[in-house]
């Protein structure tokens, strides 16, 4: 546990890193400025254009810089690009500062990569949006904030970009507002991601300060892997420093990566337009979570009793949302509880101290999960807005290309060899299987009902008959090349990016986990237990490989049988146990209706007992004040009326005229008073200084 | 090549961002954007305790002042934004110049 620490890291610098998050950020700000007479004047392909050209020259750069980066040797592969200095403060110092290793190339490859193929996508998308330009440009700017996320060389860096995606994400959620429903998604997701992000900062600051007390306050993620090793002896609450930080950091997780408890707001955050799905909630953003604890090893290294919880609430998480996913019929919601369910997944693998295989699912996902999401996109935009798929049916005659790859994304992330998720899915589960078997009974269970439940939906919505009406059904036809070339591309990348990481049992080498292997260098030990596993029971991994296959190949027949051949009724299963268990997953397990009794009415509650605090007890002593005031004035007032009366009488008429003169200055108009308030300050600011 | 930023240099941002709030202050007729207006100001005001810190003694007094600022800000925008929602709800309207209830 105690690396290499004490030794500086040799770094390189570059002055070309600030371009890849600042790019995107001027293509926002040129859209948010101008961007309304860019497309009166010019249309929309000039606003689309240029929102898509920033990412693109991103990806460029980061293209680049990960080829600088190969070149240097393993220990070296660091790139540094020192900005300006940004928070001095006593021992706190963070630096406006971008950090470029092999991780953050890892991120910077999907984020730029497929979001630009996004942002070609929503070109074909959004055709009909009169406030296209909005969308881009908040689109850049979330672009900008996650890679920003990504690249900060520190934690507060980070934490800039964890709530710059976050208000995009409110923003692209609500972004069609006039919708009562939309906004309501866009609130929701805000004030959850708030919950957690309020668990980060109280990791952040509590690491900060533990440091600081040893004379190592940091917060340079460099510097922390250095010098965490001070506060292992800590002790908080009964238990490490160390632990109770990272159970903080993970809250956050748990609010971006949509882990339970707090889920409830990515199935909602499906209001926002299908892009926005495809590049926010499937494949960047919520992925920041498992980012964050790759990025943070050696901290989560030191606390194994996090390293459970993360690994049970990602196993609860895989198994319950897969359940729900049974059971939906809007094709985005099926996608979204399946993203949920994948992004269980990546905390089992970082859980389990597997930090690279959680990326490597992190990386698949995104190229599987955003072609699916940009399939839907395709199917709903053809279907005139229709989600429910009990009203799809049959396209694969009318959308070829759409069908295609879409079955390629399914059976990627059904995981069937050789296509991505097999390789990625498998690595967890074997390495969930050394740390557990009951973690891995749980996934192994969830891996078949993603692959009965994808199926459904690729069933539902190509097989059989169209149920559409007539109308719909004249109307359909192939998106355009804008959004079906994006779509080959992502299921290339869906078919081709599992070999990135073949582990050594199928005769690979793991490229992926080696790639990655400096920024874990630290946690080569971590955990106390094999995280290199693979080299003795290869005959366990075959077996445990092939069940998985097996068993995703049942789901796919049983989903072929209930929902393309017909044979077994679906409505027959839904009885069982008289229906209830049907209802239960259907309606999510009324968690949402659950959040709103606990929370939501509770806070209402809590604010309605203290009006009536406010109005009966504070305002009763006001009012018994008053009263008592009220008798003494009584007998004062005798006394007034025969004695002093007269001198007041006088003194009152002539304050009544006074004041007849001067009431006519206050006239109401808040700028008047404004004025008045500028003038006068001036003027006694101008007769001090005489 | 930002060694020879001076004081003078923040409190020219900072008197050019006074200007600005007090320009939005005055002209804006929507309610809000005379919020946003009075943001700016404090802003200013803030830009100004952190150079006086910076370039004065080194203490932290400054600092602690603009803190203040900005949770005073918070406030303010809450308040402020829960008045003109419920003024918008008498009067239908957070039109500055329409709203001339505030008088004898």
């Amino acid at each position: 546990m105690t690396a290499a620490h004490g030794h500086e890291i040799v770094t390189h610098t570059s002055n070309l890193l600030r371009w890849i998050p600042l790019l995107p950020l001027i293509g926002a700000a040129i859209n948010f400025l101008v961007g309304s007479r860019i497309q009166r004047k010019m249309g929309r392909g000039a606003v689309a254009g240029l929102a898509t050209a920033m990412p693109a020259m991103s990806f460029v750069l980061v293209v680049m810089s990960f080829l600088q980066l190969k070149g240097y040797p393993t220990d070296e592969r660091i790139i540094i690009d020192h900005v300006w200095k940004w928070i001095h403060i006593g021992t706190l110092n963070a630096d406006i500062a971008f950090q470029f290793d092999p991780l953050s190339a890892v991120m910077c490859l999907v984020i730029t990569g497929i979001g630009s193929l996004i942002h070609v996508y929503s070109h074909g998308y959004m055709d009909d949006e009169p406030a296209a330009w909005r969308f881009f440009a908040l689109l850049n700017l979330f672009m900008f904030a996650m890679l920003c996320l990504v690249l900060g060389d520190n934690l507060l860096m980070m934490f800039l970009g964890w709530e710059g995606v976050g208000l995009c994400s409110w923003g692209l959620i609500g972004f069609w507002f006039s919708e009562m429903a939309n906004a309501r998604a866009g609130n929701k997701a805000f004030i959850v991601n708030r919950v957690g992000d309020f668990g980060f900062t109280l990791g952040v600051f509590l690491l900060f300060w533990t440091l600081d007390s040893h004379g190592a306050g940091t917060v340079v993620f460099r510097e922390l892997a250095n010098s965490v090793h001070l506060i292992a002896n800590d002790q908080l609450w009964g238990t490490t420093v160390a632990t109770v930080v990272t159970l903080f950091l993970f809250v956050g997780a748990t609010g971006k990566s949509a882990q339970i408890p707090l889920y409830v707001w990515l199935p909602d955050a499906m209001a926002g337009p299908t892009p926005v799905s495809a590049l926010i909630h499937a494949a960047t953003m919520v992925t920041a979570g498992v980012y964050m604890i790759a990025r943070m090893n050696f901290l989560f290294d030191m606390a194994p009793f996090t390293g459970q919880v993360i690994t049970t609430i990602g196993a609860l998480t895989a198994f319950f949302a897969a359940t729900i996913g049974l059971a939906q019929n809007d094709i985005k919601k099926v996608l979204a509880y399946s993203t949920v369910s994948q992004l269980g997944y990546m905390f089992i693998g970082v859980g389990v101290g597997a930090y690279a295989a959680g990326v490597f699912h992190l990386v698949t996902h995104a190229f599987f999960k955003a072609c699916l999401f940009l399939g839907s996109g395709s199917i709903i935009h053809a279907m005139h807005h229709e989600q429910d798929m009990r009203n799809m049916g049959g396209l694969k005659n009318y959308m070829p290309r759409t069908y295609w790859t879409f079955l390629i994304a399914t059976i990627a992330i059904a995981g069937i060899p050789p296509l991505a998720g097999f390789f990625s899915k498998d690595e967890i589960l074997w390495k969930a299987f050394n740390y557990n078997p009951a973690i891995w009974a749980v996934g192994f269970a969830a891996a078949g009902m993603t692959a009965f439940y994808m199926f459904r939906l690729v069933f539902m919505t190509f097989f059989g008959e169209c149920r559409a009406d007539h109308h719909t059904v004249e109307h359909l036809h192939e998106s355009s090349g804008f959004m079906t070339w994006p779509l080959v591309i992502l299921a290339v990348g869906s078919v081709f990016a599992g070999f990135l990481g073949v582990p050594a049992a199928l005769g690979g080498s793991n490229m992926f986990e080696q790639w990655l292997e400096p920024v874990m260098a630290h946690s080569a030990h971590g955990g106390g237990h094999d995280v290199h596993g693979g080299h003795h029971n290869l005959t366990l991994e075959y077996g445990l490989m092939a069940g998985s296959v097996l068993f995703a190949m049942c789901g796919i027949f049983l989903a072929h049988l209930m929902y393309n051949r017909k044979s077994i009724n679906p409505d027959g299963i839904a009885q069982i146990a008289g229906g209830r268990l049907h209802t239960l997953i259907y309606n999510k397990y009324y968690i949402d209706e659950i959040y709103q009794v606990v929370w939501v009415d509770g806070s209402l509650g809590l604010a309605k007992m203290l009006s009536w605090f406010d109005k009966n007890v504070v305002d009763g002593i006001v009012n018994g004040a008053a009263s008592v005031t009220k008798l003494v004035s009584f007998i004062n007032g005798r006394i007034d009326l025969h004695v002093v009366d007269g001198l007041v009488n006088k003194t009152a008429s002539l304050v009544h005229g006074v004041g007849g003169a001067v009431r006519r200055i206050q006239t109401g108009s808040i700028n008047a008073y404004l004025y008045v308030i500028v003038i006068v300050v001036t003027a006694v600011l101008f007769a001090r200084t005489w | 090549m930002f060694e020879s930023v001076g004081l003078h240099h923040y409190l020219v941002v900072g008197l050019i961002l006074f200007c600005f709030g007090l320009f939005c202050v005055l002209t804006r007729r929507n309610a809000i954007g005379v919020l946003m207006g009075v943001e700016l100001i404090l802003n200013a005001a803030n830009i100004n305790f952190i150079a006086f810190s910076r370039y004065s003694a080194g203490s932290y007094d400054g600092h602690v002042f603009s803190i203040f600022v900005i949770m005073l800000a918070a406030a303010e925008a809450a308040i402020g934004l829960a008045i003109v929602l419920s003024i918008y709800r008498r009067a239908k309207s957070i039109d500055v110049n329409e709203l001339q209830g505030l008088h004898w």
